[in-house]
């Protein structure tokens, strides 16, 4: 319990007189205005802060910023949580209640550090070879358990997100120094620019020290115009300069239900600026994960911008001109520095501080303590020279050296290099639309920095060369962090649990690639994307393999540059308007005569109109049965419906479908089959012909995008000669549909035109007609196999046109029927239904087409795929009709067809299957291997273990003469 | 997400698209033999560099139109009406 506030004037960033209190792990602890959560626990003296992901070893906070890699924790309110939030970046607010991660049952007690024991059993590679050897699934229970950082919420979210699009000229990623000098030499020289920063004010890495220059700068943005957007990040540029960052609104516990929480902006801009800074480097030393050791530059962070000391006696291990300043600043703010242990020999030391003792050419051997720092040993770093030497301290802070924030330059498809010098990655020269600027661009003197990136700012915004970087400033570090024959565990990724030993194992295995080296160690793969693991990790299979860290290279580095939340990314597409479903004309209608909704591919149409507590089924049967004795009415409406015009409709369509349209009369309609290049039935419907030139086209209700679609393609890309428009019409028309024999009666009593009636309409013809003022487009098409009208008329009419057909429908014993009555009644016709009966194997000839295709002599698509030897194969699956052998078993719809019990190679499946009321026996269709020659036989249906005899009939299974549909 | 200039109407976000591949196949004639009309089918050039394709203002004016596109860098270095001949 070593971290504690520091007096005043330490903490710009805080409100002394501002207390919130807030829960961690149950216990009440206070901090103030402008602590962030991870702050706020190292004041009150909380070290350990959870357990490590496969180890389960304790962990403290290791950063204050956005690479945290351990302070890992769950924010909960009420039943909600918002899991693996970065204690380092969250705001601390009244009521906050977090919890550790990875704890059970504490923190302090954990069950799972047993793991530590096990740690020979997971080694590097352990998912691949778990993968490959002996199960995957005697693991799979224990390895779910440990995996898995926070837990999510069980109940939905509901508070809001938004998605902003904008543009820009500029858009600087990165509101530091560098960053704010671009976006103002930008702005001023007439770019409309966009600043992103992460912090609730520009100023980045400076922003908590007293800084004229900044200020200054933050002046001129607001004053030429740069839009800022505060606490957001710039997570991911995508193709063609877009850049996407999330602005979070709202933080710690959300208060009121329903607030705009987060907002994802989309930015295409002209240039974007890479100026998100560097990572400070860990250095690699045995128990280096230890609650107390931590990044140094974070250590100076706490006491100055937060007044919160991390310790009270810390030693620092540099391999960093960085680690001096951190020595000089910490020791102002009263923190002891005991010694700083320089990795580095004299000659590459470029710094110096003054009271503090400095032995060069030495590192940390092992750490003392296991849950918190109690000391360290130091030796030489080359394994040579002095005893080693003890040092009683309660904090180690590692600097070893900068890694540069290149991932956006990286994402971008930017290329790195090596800088020997400074041991770090910079951009090797700018990416397509992106510049890098300051320390990511590897500048780290302050001048230079602020030099080149207003250089860039005006450039970009004047469309001049932009002046490369010249990386500087950030001194001598060596590539390798680590002492001669360290033993024990070296933490390379503190969140993933990957020590220097697993790279090892991996060098040893020859997954010596990069690529190879983070997928078999997981190095980098936790949710820190491995900010202060990937460098050390190159490093070190660089030394093991004998390579410089630039042979090894990098992986690419890929969105998103921080964690971004799944609200966030959905935006508003949730719930309702998640896939938006279509309504009926007359829904409200429907819903007033009992109609019981359900979802049928993206519309919600009525499955059944139930009475006095009818179920589904029974509802379903007695409207089946209404349809053939007297007359069901149906609503139509989403029926696709297209309209084909021009002097070429008629060749167009024939060159569409199977059947031939070329040939109708005026007023005539035919079926259609619609396939696509592979010969595959994709579709089906009936065309009726208004005028030469002049078609109606109803396609199936899912089909018709799909359809209109093929269509345009066809015309627009391959039969560009032809004459023809193609007008989507499924919304401007309702459909009222009747049918059963009583269907012409009604229409009669309506008062619809005697033209329509059954001895002067024939079947399979369209007639232009009226109700009144009410124009209609009446054909006469069945799919229930009764007499049927279906009347199209424009969607404003339908409800009233529905309701007087049902008075009348009503008044003659006519039912209302939904959507499982239709699957019933076509299914006594034998008429499939595309997608239901046919897959996406499914030819014409497996549906009974083969004949029509062998009249037709004009080519259609899909064509020449019906010659294909797989297509005229015997063995095909064909459409047949089923009947249980005992007359009363009802087939399960999608159960498979085989001679012999399972395992074997399925014949065929059921694909429709309704009880029959007309029948009172099952009716059900099938696909079936020669199904077209075997009628009569006997064949089994297997379904979860069972087996039902059935036998092949002949379809249809009602009125096989078809005198029904004639009225 | 690319930008993608239509024909008509100009720059929009490629989710208002669809793309449909390739460009300037030719289509074999109904009496092609199986070997010709399955590369015609399934076979298709994965270039590293420019690839002519097509694609379609789905969400907008409904147009089809060829593209020119470097599948590496996702350049889009030309856009031409459907009915004109591939660039040289
Ligand atoms: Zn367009």
């Amino acid at each position: 319990m070593s971290g504690r506030r520091l007096a005043a004037p330490r903490g710009s960033r805080i409100d002394r007189e501002r207390t919130l209190s807030f829960l961690w792990n149950g216990r009440p602890y206070t901090g103030l205005q402008g602590d962030t959560l991870a702050s706020a626990l190292v004041a009150n003296g909380v070290q350990l802060v959870g357990r490590s992901f496969k180890y389960h070893r304790p962990r403290g906070i290791f950063s204050c910023g956005l690479e945290e890699p351990t302070a890992i924790v769950d924010l909960i309110d009420g039943r909600h949580r918002t899991p693996n939030a970065r204690a380092t970046v969250v705001e601390l607010a009244e009521g906050m209640v977090a919890e550790s991660v990875n704890c059970w049952p504490s923190v302090g007690f954990d069950l799972g550090a047993v793991n530590g024991w096990f740690a020979p059993l997971l080694p590097a590679g352990f998912y691949y070879k778990t993968f490959k050897w002996p199960n995957w699934h005697l693991f799979e229970p224990m390895v779910r358990r440990m995996a898995g950082l926070g837990r999510a919420s069980l109940e939905a979210d509901d508070d809001r997100y938004e998605e902003v699009c904008a543009e820009a000229d500029v858009v600087v990623a990165g509101g530091g120094i560098a960053g704010l000098s671009a976006a103002v030499a930008a702005a001023q020289a007439g770019a409309g620019t966009i600043l992103i920063t992460a912090g609730t004010a520009t100023g980045g890495a400076l922003g908590w020290r007293d800084d004229g220059e900044l200020d200054a700068l933050a002046a001129k943005a607001a004053q030429a115009g740069v839009r800022i957007l505060t606490r957001s990040v710039a997570f991911g540029v995508y193709d063609h300069n877009l850049l996407c960052a999330t602005e979070r609104l709202t933080g710690g516990p959300r208060g009121p239900r329903g607030v705009l929480r987060e907002r994802l902006w989309k930015i295409r801009a002209r240039s974007i600026v890479s100026a998100q800074g560097s990572f400070e480097r860990p250095m690699l030393f045995t128990d280096n994960d230890r609650p107390g050791v931590m990044l140094a530059g974070a250590a100076d962070e706490y006491a100055h911008a937060y007044g919160v000391a991390c310790g009270r006696r810390a030693v620092i291990a540099a391999n960093s001109d960085s680690a001096y300043q951190v020595a000089a600043s910490l020791g102002a703010a009263g923190v002891e520095i005991v010694a700083l242990l320089d990795r580095r020999a004299h000659a590459d030391i470029g710094a110096h501080v003054d009271g503090v003792r400095v032995l060069p050419n030495t590192g940390i051997d092992k750490v003392l303590g296991t849950s918190a720092v109690r000391g360290c040993v130091a030796v030489a770093a080359d394994g040579h020279g002095s005893r080693p030497e003890r040092f009683d301290c309660d904090l180690i802070l590692s600097a070893g050296g900068h890694a540069p924030a290149v991932h956006l330059h990286s994402q971008a498809g930017g290329r790195l290099r090596w800088l020997a010098d400074g041991a770090m990655f910079v951009p090797d020269g700018a990416a397509p639309g992106i510049v890098s600027v300051g320390g990511c661009a590897g500048v780290f003197s302050r001048d230079t920095a602020v030099a080149h990136a207003l250089d860039v700012g005006r450039a970009l915004a004047l469309g001049f060369t932009v002046p490369s970087a010249t990386p500087c400033g950030a001194g001598r570090s060596l590539a390798s962090t680590r002492i001669a024959d360290a033993r024990g565990k070296q933490f390379v990724d503190l969140q993933n649990d990957v020590a220097a030993g697993d790279v090892g194992l991996a060098a040893l295995e020859n997954y010596r690639s990069v690529e190879h080296l983070k997928r078999y160690t997981t190095t980098g793969m936790a949710t820190d994307q491995g900010k202060t693991s990937n460098v050390n990790a190159l490093v070190l299979m660089g030394e093991l393999t004998g390579r410089e860290p630039a042979e090894v290279g990098t992986t690419k580095f890929r969105p998103p540059f921080v964690p971004a939340s799944l609200g966030a990314l959905v935006g508003r597409r949730v719930g309702r308007l998640y896939r938006p479903l279509k309504h009926l004309p007359a829904a409200e209608w429907h819903a007033a005569h009992g109609a019981l909704y359900e979802q049928f591919g993206n519309w919600n149409r009525p499955a059944a109109y139930p009475v006095g507590g009818e179920t589904l089924h029974a509802a379903a049967q007695r409207e089946a049965r209404t349809v053939r004795r007297s007359l069901g009415v149906f609503d139509g409406s989403p029926l696709g419906k297209l309209e084909v015009w021009g002097p070429d409709a008629a060749e167009f369509l024939d060159l569409m479908y199977v059947g031939t349209m070329s040939n109708l009369a005026r007023g005539q309609a035919r079926y259609g089959l619609l396939l696509n290049e592979n010969g595959i039935v994709v579709d089906d419907g009936i065309v009726a012909r208004l005028d030469d030139h002049h078609f109606w086209v109803n396609t199936t209700s899912a089909g018709v995008e799909r359809t209109a679609s093929a269509f345009e393609e066809w015309l627009q890309c391959e039969y560009t000669n032809l004459r023809v428009f193609v007008t989507p019409v499924t919304s401007r028309y309702g459909n009222v549909t009747l049918s059963g024999p009583k269907s012409w009666e009604v229409m009669a009593a309506v008062g619809f035109d005697a033209g329509l009636s059954p001895g002067s309409m024939k079947h399979m013809t369209m007639r232009e007609s009226a109700l009144g003022d009410v124009p209609l487009r009446v054909l006469r098409a069945s799919f229930t196999g009764e007499l049927s009208y279906e009347i199209n008329l424009p969607v404003d009419a339908t409800t009233a046109v529905l309701d007087r057909l049902w008075t009348a429908a009503a008044a003659a014993g006519g039912a209302l029927y939904g959507i499982e009555a239709l699957e019933i009644l076509r299914t006594e016709k034998g008429y499939i239904h595309i997608g239901t009966d046919t897959d996406g194997t499914t030819l014409p000839g497996d549906i009974g087409f083969g004949r029509a295709i062998g009249a037709k002599t004009a080519n259609f698509v899909g064509r020449r795929s019906l010659l294909r030897p797989a297509a005229l194969d015997p063995q095909r699956f064909q459409l047949v009709a089923l009947s249980p052998a005992d007359g009363r078993t009802q087939l399960p719809t999608g159960a498979q067809i085989a001679a012999s019990d399972p395992p074997t190679t399925p014949e065929g499946h059921v694909t429709s299957s309704f009880w029959s009321p007309e029948l009172g026996a099952p009716v059900a269709l099938g696909m079936l291997a020669r199904g077209s020659s075997r009628l009569g036989e006997r064949i089994r249906v297997h379904h979860l273990g069972e087996r039902i005899d059935a036998i092949v009939v002949k379809a249809p299974f009602i009125d096989p003469a078809g005198s029904r549909l004639h009225g | 997400m690319m930008q993608i200039p239509c024909i008509l109407c100009g720059r929009r976000d490629e989710s208002e698209f669809v793309c449909g591949g390739a460009s300037h196949l030719l289509r074999p004639p109904l009496e092609a033999s199986d070997q010709q009309w399955g590369d015609y089918l399934f076979f298709r050039d994965n270039p590293k560099g420019v690839h002519l394709e097509r694609w379609r203002h789905a969400q907008g004016c409904g147009r089809w139109f060829n593209v020119a596109r470097h599948t590496v860098t996702h350049e889009i270095l030309s856009v031409y009406a459907i009915t004109e001949p591939a660039p040289r």
